[in-house]
């Protein structure tokens, strides 16, 4: 029993010493240290790592697929992580914002790339509070399949209805205005050691149809903003409310938090979020088709946020990274990724329920519950 | 709507005979829900293996079309062994890996639902990549006509002639279609008095009502919850067998939207309620076709969807919203 006592305060120290250390650090370090990763980031398509970049496919591209993935993921943890309601038809949402910008950038008007993408926001918050409305009335596991039903209705009205294009989609989404203010080299690493390779640049905000890294500095700078947000609300009233909505409902309403009101506004945020992600999707692939929003990539979405861990805003970014980079560094293995990401998600579920990155206080409380279980079991057994 | 008045019982008919398949599946959603709160999203891929499992044994005894009726007698029958066979086997299978040691956790049901959806990818790909799987074990030669195209369609020969039995308003009812159709309810009955008057029926009722109880009382609640699994991809084995007999086709992701629809159905008829799930089978069968039949059948699963979403606003209970524990205690 000692052995069972010592293990969790044998861990506590160094999982605590790295946030110490992070905290204690002056102010001035920690701004330095944030910029420096800041940079980082997005200078990483240029960098050319060996290893982590994907060959084959356009780094920058990948990076965007994974920065729309971490969109999404943060996104959809308001939901599913904040509030906990299981949504299975978040594609929907990331749909309507996509056509949104499709209809309005292409197929029916010419409005300005700038104009629209606010109205896609709107949209897709609009369709999240027209779904929420009726459907958070009901229990968890029925919301997952009226969600679930309210993804695949979106996809099939979308095959059906010529209007959006109908099964073939929508194309010439116009490219977002840019400036062109200067050239970033790349590195080259042929030679074994890094090289500054002037001759392959990236012109900082030209949107071109060639060169993906542009559209990636532009969803990193959203995610930045979408975080920032995300920070603010997660620590405001309303986060507050969503946590005591989560763990228990009823007890939430009768301290007077009004939970339906405050489950349809996480709807709404998180639908929010996704039709901003569908629009950054639809501005830099130029095409849309029903197909581009298969109920696949909702599961995608949702093991995101699962897998990454539910409620913490960093373990879902993970999460994001790993179920969007992967696939696409390892595409030698395109045919096994559904089936090793079924296995993944079984060995979490039974073996890392909290996810890789749990939220701090699911891991006080899975801490508390094990001291109390370890209790329990020396009175039973003495 | 003038085409629905023009040919409906031929969309009437239609809509029983895959009403009846919805139905069967159905029962394996609510059995689950019934002893363990917990929507097992996997259902539809131990349907989708009961599918195949009639197709392989088909092609094993060599069916072909225009046989005597002593002949396909027989290959039926042999298609109900080798699905319900198979259907079984993979709902204790999925129970055994995917649910039980999270039960042993006491994982929250999200945890489950993901384990679930990991278990149904795991299941569908794996039939999927059989041509590959095969492949690795060396056995191609044997199995290759099993295998082939594994992504693609795989067709059952028309072993049943489809020969108007008799016609109503224009519609010549199939035999296939009569088959389908009292064989569904016939195996429904069979199952209802199942869980009416047998001990492991008795057991399943128990647990349905309060596990916690029931487990005071001696009934051994992990061996329920298996044979609750068993019955439950029993059932959908017969539907599987059902479901090849009329339409014919099957494919490795085809498990999915009949998992939902069989699940609204489900719902329909109150989720936890075994005469619910048959009525409500029914109802969301006669309702897509009639739906389908009004607005276009490109728009035939929105139907089916929306008639879910309106349920579950309206009556979120089901039509007939009993539990398995409280019906007939």
């Amino acid at each position: 029993m000692s052995t069972t006592t010592s293990a969790p305060a044998g861990r506590k120290p160094s999982s605590r010493s790295f946030k110490e250390r992070v905290d204690t650090m002056p102010r001035a370090v920690k701004i330095v240290l944030w910029v420096v990763f800041a940079v980082f980031l997005f200078l990483l398509p240029l960098l050319n790592i060996p290893f982590i970049t994907t060959e084959g496919s356009d780094f920058g591209g990948v990076l965007f697929t994974v920065a729309t993935y971490v969109l999404v993921a943060l996104g959809l943890n308001i939901v599913v992580g904040y509030a906990g309601l299981l949504d299975l038809g978040y594609v929907g949402f990331y749909a309507v914002g996509a056509y949104t910008v499709g209809v309005l950038t292409s197929e029916h008007a010419h409005l300005s790339w700038v104009l629209v993408v606010p109205i896609a926001i709107v949209v897709a918050m609009v369709s999240g509070v027209i779904l929420g409305a009726p459907t958070l009335r009901v229990r968890g596991d029925y919301l997952a399949i009226v969600t679930l039903g309210f993804g695949e209705i979106v996809r099939l009205t979308l095959v059906n209805s010529q209007w959006l294009g109908g099964a073939q989609g929508i194309s010439d989404i116009p490219k977002p205005p840019g400036v062109e203010l200067f050239k970033v080299p790349s590195l080259d690493w042929s030679a074994g050691v890094p090289v500054v390779d002037l001759s392959t640049t990236s012109t900082f905000l030209k949107f071109g149809i060639n060169d993906f890294v542009p559209y990636y500095w532009l969803a990193l700078g959203i995610i930045g903003l979408v975080l920032l947000f995300d920070i603010l609300v997660k620590s405001s009233r309303v986060g507050r409310a969503w946590e005591a909505t989560r763990e228990d409902e009823d007890a939430a309403e009768l301290m007077g938090v009004p939970t339906f009101r405050f489950k349809l506004l996480a709807f709404a945020l998180g639908a929010a979020i996704g039709g901003l992600s569908g629009a950054l999707f639809a501005t830099k692939a130029g095409f849309i088709s029903p197909d581009s929003f298969q109920l696949l990539l909702s599961i995608l979405f949702l093991a995101a946020v699962v897998v990454g861990g539910a409620g913490n805003r960093w373990g879902v970014i993970v999460g994001a990274i790993v179920v969007g980079y992967f696939p696409e560094r390892f595409r030698d293995f395109a045919d096994f990724r559904v089936l090793v990401f079924g296995l993944a998600l079984m060995l979490l579920a039974i073996f890392r329920p909290q996810g890789l990155l749990p939220p701090r206080r699911t891991v006080r409380a899975k801490r508390a519950d094990d001291r109390q279980a370890v209790l329990e079991e020396g009175e039973a057994s003495a | 709507m003038q085409n629905l008045i023009d040919n409906f019982f031929s969309y009437t008919i239609t809509g029983l005979t895959i009403g009846a398949v919805y139905a069967l599946i159905a029962l394996g959603y609510t059995l689950v829900y019934g002893v363990l709160r917990l929507i097992n999203f996997a259902h539809s891929e131990v349907f989708m293996y009961g599918t195949f499992a009639a197709l392989w044994v088909v092609m094993i005894l060599g069916g072909h079309p225009g046989a005597g009726v002593g002949q396909v007698i027989f290959w039926v029958a042999m298609m109900f062994v080798a699905a319900m066979a198979m259907s079984g086997l993979i709902a204790v299978l999925l129970e055994r890996v995917a649910y039980r040691p999270l039960r042993k956790r006491n994982a929250p049901p999200l945890i489950a639902l993901i384990s679930a959806i990991g278990a149904s990818f795991v299941l569908a790909e794996i039939m999927g990549l059989r041509s590959r799987i095969v492949g690795w074990v060396g056995l191609d030669d044997t199995l290759r006509d099993y295998v082939r195209n594994s992504r693609n369609n795989a067709g059952l020969p028309t072993i049943i002639q489809p020969q108007p039995i008799f016609t109503i308003g224009g519609y010549h009812v199939t035999n296939v279609d009569i088959f389908v159709i009292v064989g569904a309810i016939v195996i429904m009955v069979i199952l209802d008095q199942f869980v009416k008057r047998s001990r492991l029926g008795r057991g399943i009722r128990a647990v349905a009502m309060d596990p916690e109880a029931a487990a005071l009382m001696g009934v051994n609640r992990d061996r329920v919850i298996q044979v609750t699994f068993l019955v439950g991809g029993v059932m959908a084995g017969a539907a599987a067998v059902f479901y090849m007999l009329k339409i014919g086709i099957t494919r490795y992701d085809a498990g999915f939207i009949l998992g939902v629809k069989a699940f609204t159905a489900a719902v329909l008829g109150g989720i936890g309620n075994l005469r619910g799930a048959l009525l409500g089978g029914f109802v969301l069968g006669l309702a897509e076709n009639y739906g389908s039949a009004v607005v276009g059948s490109q728009w035939k699963d929105v139907v089916a969807f929306v008639l879910l979403v309106l349920i579950l606003l309206f009556r979120p209970t089901g039509l007939l919203g009993e539990s398995l524990g409280k019906a007939r205690a």
